[in-house]
């Protein structure tokens, strides 16, 4: 199997360095500069893959990032392995392992190609139809067609590879280097512009690096030695960035375009450690040049599909670039002349070229000429009818076209050949184009979709808007540029061209064949195996829309996303449904143009930089305490701190007996705490809080209630007067950011008059809150000198002190119902305040306590907690708070909307407590509460909000939401679970020391 | 991704920024006085338009300046921006 096509060393490849890699099992040879796909048809490898839906044999196809075939999965059952990577792309390096994929046991005999016998029973839609009854079964299809759908493998093991992102700016973005962008990108430099020059290849030049026509002539030099003459000056141009192996993914609104640079994928192993494989570049460009090329069109013909099929461009590159034939004996298919000079490139490197197969009915330059005498036999007017070969192509069929191009007539001729090149005109990669919202227009005489009405900001030159012959390149090139980068001449406006390639062409969408249409194999979408049967058939089922078109039959729809395929499935419904392409419109191109890797998306943000959180002044004491953690927001507080094995109920048990007997700790520094200042400072509390603010003494706390617009609760926090024109409020924790925000908006936009200002002081203060019958003793311990009497420190008042030199604010409120004191300092401070407290408190049990606690002591309060007892639709007057809501203030945010016909519903679902008959019964929060059973439908009356086992009073306790739940006090209602239904009780939601005694006890 | 010309602050990347709806609704100065429709045409009602649109923003990561911007929704042209309490350009 292994033979040996290189025909001649070419420059691009380091015959030096031979390189030896594997593909499915067996060791090849190589050398550096090949691409996995030169190197196997160096080997004479053609067969490297089988097709998604028929199983079908396939072989390398293209040269480029629009291959559909020759999908690979690199480095298999390895750290480093990667599904669906295009051969053509991916360069070899010592050690490198591939295989194919979807085929099994392998791809010489692959189980699944009986799905090719069957084709027939497998149209487009076949799943849809076949497997929709009966719908119960469908997991049991779904078993079997995700295990055989499907292409390569996802890596299972951790990916050992760093990738990271950078943000460029630049004045102009190139994006190609092929002839028109490495001139583009020369210019724009040259003319003081910050330019940032990019291609996916490895080498710069695009095609014309390698073109070798003596025909096509720069000032009197070969195109590609002239090309090479502007490379090499590029060096020495200051303002210019060229990044090779780098791949422009998405072209978003306003210049931004995201960019894969790959920087160690085609390094040996020992050399990829330690460094970033890919980076993902975040470009925002004042002005973009796209100069993406044009791929080359296959034509639709029966058969098109065997491995030795391929683009005629990409035969040319093989020989031309690489130095590798792609057969001994090879046939040319084409409606244009570009198979011309591709079978005299061959021919002059002594590759027998048997035939050319052309449409058209001549051609206008002398090639042909030419082309006759280096012996290639000319079919004018013929078309490939059929091939023949399973696993390489051995013949081709070819017959004479009718005048309309619509069937063949005359003798079938039978064609030997090892190789066919398929030359079906050009398609502008216009894909980028369309992704930054520019417009495409469709040339009727062309047959493509070039760019029409670009952005301000963008241009498209050179092949990627249709222009495919060098001097009408290099003028319109010249021209644009001087236009869009504001300069009066360009470095090559003096330039000679020769050029005579004419470009005329004959499309025809789909070739006819001696065989009706039915028995063909006239493939369109390769990667998905849809084929022109399968358009004719979707469009006979009453598709029209194109993008039905393409979901119904998956064209367009692989991993390749249609890039040969779209223009001919576009051809074919135009013709078949009797309209113009242009006015069918081209279906979306969307992001990224070439597959990503996850790596490159995430970049750095994995492990513990996935997402961000914040962390208290005093974590690290609860990380030595061993404390489990909950999140809060982006916080990370502790959510109860386990000792001696103690499950969570047990710990938080023992924490809040603990905090009512003796002391509890808890680590509050979460709270959003925002300075309020300015001479209207209680005026704009008395707007934003639904109770009153102006007679709040200076020094005194206060609860408020803070409402949204609608009149539903927002949130809620204890403010503080510091001063005559000074606060400092506090917020929920998750909310803080939020209230911040919508406090600024109603002082920038609706009060503007208001002198306030906001400050967040959240990081600022590190806050310890010290609770229970004896917080006022450790206190002591800790601030001897102030005076903690309930006559000058009274409960909801504010005493600045000294704790040692530190000063700190302490405030005298609770959430828990015992006599508390939080204490606020500067944060980097907070972790020797709360060793203080601890040792302070050891004689007293202090015992710090973690979130689940505090929820657990406010609960038995009935003490509401916004967003766990609230959800967006609940009222103060829902919440039986009508005692915070001020009545004789004029107006304050949400205030007209409590007396909506809505808000005023005596049925609103209500704040209200439950106790269970059973008291050890502890209620799942959310549970649905009714108060009927045996009723079907039954009306749900609410939900539990918050349900705890009360070890201070030994039973369990519920906050619900009931509606009309205020008038319900004493009314049995019940819990319906999955295996038992619960009955309970309505109650006061205050459960525990209802009068507040112990305040101030 | 948008880049925003905050009025205070210059180009930005649009990830800095918070959209906040309709521009130019103000608040009730005597809400009291409103029936219920009234209130609610305050409260709810927002236009939601294909083409030329005014809407307010804040520049949240930033200087958390509220702006108003003139954004055609059709395809993401800014065309005005000018700050809180300026009279909206005519467009």
């Amino acid at each position: 199997m292994s033979e040996n096509l290189r025909i001649k060393s070419s420059q691009y490849i380091d015959e030096t360095t031979r390189i030896s890699f594997k593909f499915n099992g067996t060791t090849y040879y190589g050398f550096k500069g090949d691409t996995l796909a030169s190197a196997l048809l160096a080997n004479n490898v053609h067969l490297v893959g089988r097709s998604f839906k028929y199983h079908r044999p396939r072989g390398i196809m293209t040269s480029g990032s629009e291959e559909p075939n020759a999908i690979v999965q690199i480095n298999p059952n390895t750290n480093r392995t990667e599904p669906n990577v295009r051969a053509t792309e991916v360069e070899i390096y010592e050690g490198m392992e591939a295989s194919s994929q979807n085929c099994w046991p392998s791809v010489n005999f692959d189980i699944g190609g009986i799905n090719n016998f069957l084709s027939p029973l497998l149209p487009a839609g076949f799943y849809y139809k076949t497997f929709m009854w009966p719908a119960r079964f469908w997991g049991k299809y779904e078993y079997f067609i995700r295990h055989s759908a499907g292409l390569g493998k996802s890596p299972m093991l951790k990916d050992p590879d760093i990738y990271d992102h950078r943000n460029i700016h630049c004045d102009v973005l190139v994006v190609g280097a092929g002839i028109s962008g490495i001139l583009a990108a020369k210019n724009a430099a040259k003319n003081n512009y910050k330019t940032l020059l990019l291609d996916e290849k490895n080498e710069l030049g695009g095609s014309t690096i390698y073109e070798n026509n003596e025909s096509n002539k720069i000032d009197n030099k070969n195109s590609s030695e002239w090309l090479k003459k502007e490379i090499e000056e590029l060096k020495n141009i200051k303002n210019l960035e060229i990044k090779t192996r780098t791949s422009v993914a998405a072209y978003h609104q306003y210049n931004y375009l995201l960019a894969r640079e790959n920087l160690t994928d085609h390094l040996e192993k020992k050399d990829k450690t330690n460094k970033i494989r890919q980076r993902l570049l975040k470009i925002r460009a004042k002005k973009v040049i796209l100069a993406t090329g044009a791929l080359e069109r296959p034509m639709v013909f029966n058969n098109n599909d065997r491995p030795g099929i391929m683009l005629s461009s990409a035969i040319k590159k093989y020989s031309d670039f690489y130095g590798v034939a792609c057969g001994r004996k090879i046939v040319f298919f084409t409606n244009n002349d570009s198979a011309y000079e591709n079978a005299l490139s061959l021919n002059d490197k002594g590759i027998k070229v048997e035939a050319i197969v052309d449409i058209r009915k001549q051609s206008k330059t002398n090639l042909e000429k030419r082309v006759i005498d280096a012996g290639v036999k000319i079919y004018w007017e013929h078309t490939v009818v059929d091939t023949s070969g399973y696993k390489r192509l051995n013949n081709v069929s070819i017959m004479k076209l009718s005048n309309d191009g619509t069937s063949v007539t005359g003798n079938k001729i039978s064609i030997s050949c090892d190789c066919l090149g398929v030359a079906g005109g050009w398609t502008p990669a216009v894909h980028l184009c369309t992704q930054s919202g520019s417009k495409l227009a469709f040339d009727e005489d062309k047959k493509i979709f070039i760019p029409n009405k670009n952005n301000s900001d963008q241009i498209s030159v050179g092949s990627c808007c249709g222009d495919f012959k060098l001097d009408e390149i290099l003028k319109n090139l010249n021209e644009k540029l001087k236009d869009f980068l504001d300069i009066t001449k360009t470095d090559f406006e003096n330039i000679t061209f020769n050029n005579d390639q004419e470009i005329s062409k004959r499309n025809i969408w789909l070739l006819p064949s001696d065989k009706a249409l039915g028995k063909t194999r006239p493939f369109v979408d390769y990667q998905n195996d849809a084929t022109a049967k399968d358009i004719k058939l979707a469009l006979r089922e009453g598709f029209r829309s194109i993008e039905h078109v393409k979901r119904y039959t998956t064209i367009g729809m692989g991993t390749d996303q249609g890039k040969l395929g779209n223009m001919h499935a576009l051809g074919i419904i135009a013709d078949t449904a009797g309209v113009k392409i242009g006015e069918l419109g081209t279906t979306t191109f969307r992001p990224p143009y070439t597959p990503l890797t996850f790596g490159t998306i995430v970049g750095r943000n994995v492990g513990k930089f996935f997402d961000i959180f914040r962390r208290t002044p005093m974590n690290d004491w609860h990380v030595e305490q061993k404390a489990e953690f909950e999140n809060v927001g982006q916080w990370k507080r502790a959510w109860y701190y386990p000792i001696n094995g103690e499950t969570m109920h047990q710990a938080v048990q023992r924490e809040s007996k603990a905090a009512r007997e003796s002391s509890g700790i808890l680590d509050a520094s979460t709270l959003g705490k925002i300075d309020i200042q300015g001479s209207d400072a209680s005026e704009f509390l008395n707007r934003v809080y639904t109770n009153a603010w102006s007679k709040l003494g200076i020094g005194k706390c206060r609860y408020g209630l803070m409402l949204n617009e609608d009149g539903m609760v927002y949130d809620d926090g204890v403010t503080t007067r510091l001063g005559e024109n000074h606060y400092l409020m506090t917020t929920t924790t998750g909310g803080a950011a939020n209230v911040l925000g919508k406090l600024e908006d109603y002082l920038q936009t609706e009060w503007p008059e208001l002198d306030v200002y906001l400050t967040s002081v959240t990081d600022q203060f590190a806050t310890a809150s010290l609770c229970g019958p004896n917080s006022k003793k450790i206190l002591k311990k800790i601030i001897p000198d102030l005076d903690l009497s309930d006559e000058n420190f009274p409960h909801m008042s504010f005493k600045e002190a000294k704790v040692e030199n530190i000063v700190c604010r302490i405030m005298r409120i609770s959430f828990t119902g015992e006599q508390s004191f939080e204490i606020n300092v500067q944060a980097s401070y907070g972790k020797d305040l709360w060793e203080k407290c601890i040792e302070a408190g050891k004689e007293f049990n202090i015992t710090p306590y973690g979130t689940e606690t505090m929820h657990l002591l406010r609960a038995e309060k009935g003490f509401i907690i916004v967003g766990q007892d609230t959800d967006g639709t609940m009222t103060p007057i829902d919440l039986q708070m009508d005692w915070i809501v001020s009545k004789k203030k004029y107006d304050f945010i949400g205030k007209r909307s409590l007396y909506r016909s809505d808000t005023i519903r005596e049925d609103r679902k209500q704040l209200v407590g439950l106790l269970t008959d059973d008291p050890k019964v502890v209620l799942e929060e959310g549970a649905q509460i009714v108060s009927e059973l045996n009723k079907n439908p039954v009306e749900m009356l609410g939900h539990v909000t918050s349900s705890y086992f009360s070890p201070n009073l030994n039973k369990s306790i519920a906050l619900a939401v009931v509606r009309g739940g205020k008038d319900m006090i004493g009314k049995k209602l019940f819990i319906p679970m999955e295996d038992k239904t619960i009955n309970v009780t309505v109650s006061n939601p205050v459960f525990f020391d209802q009068t507040n005694e112990r305040l101030n006890a | 991704m948008f880049v925003i010309n905050c009025p205070y602050c210059g180009e930005r990347d649009q990830q800095e920024f918070k959209a906040g709806g309709e521009a130019h609704i103000e608040r009730p100065k005597q809400p009291t006085e409103l029936s219920d429709d009234e209130w609610a045409e305050y409260l709810f009602m927002r236009k939601n338009i294909k083409g030329v649109q005014y809407e307010r923003w804040n520049h949240a990561h930033g200087c958390r300046k509220w702006f108003n911007m003139v954004r055609d929704t059709s395809n993401d042209e800014i065309k005005a921006i000018y700050k809180m309490g300026e009279k909206p350009p005519s467009i």
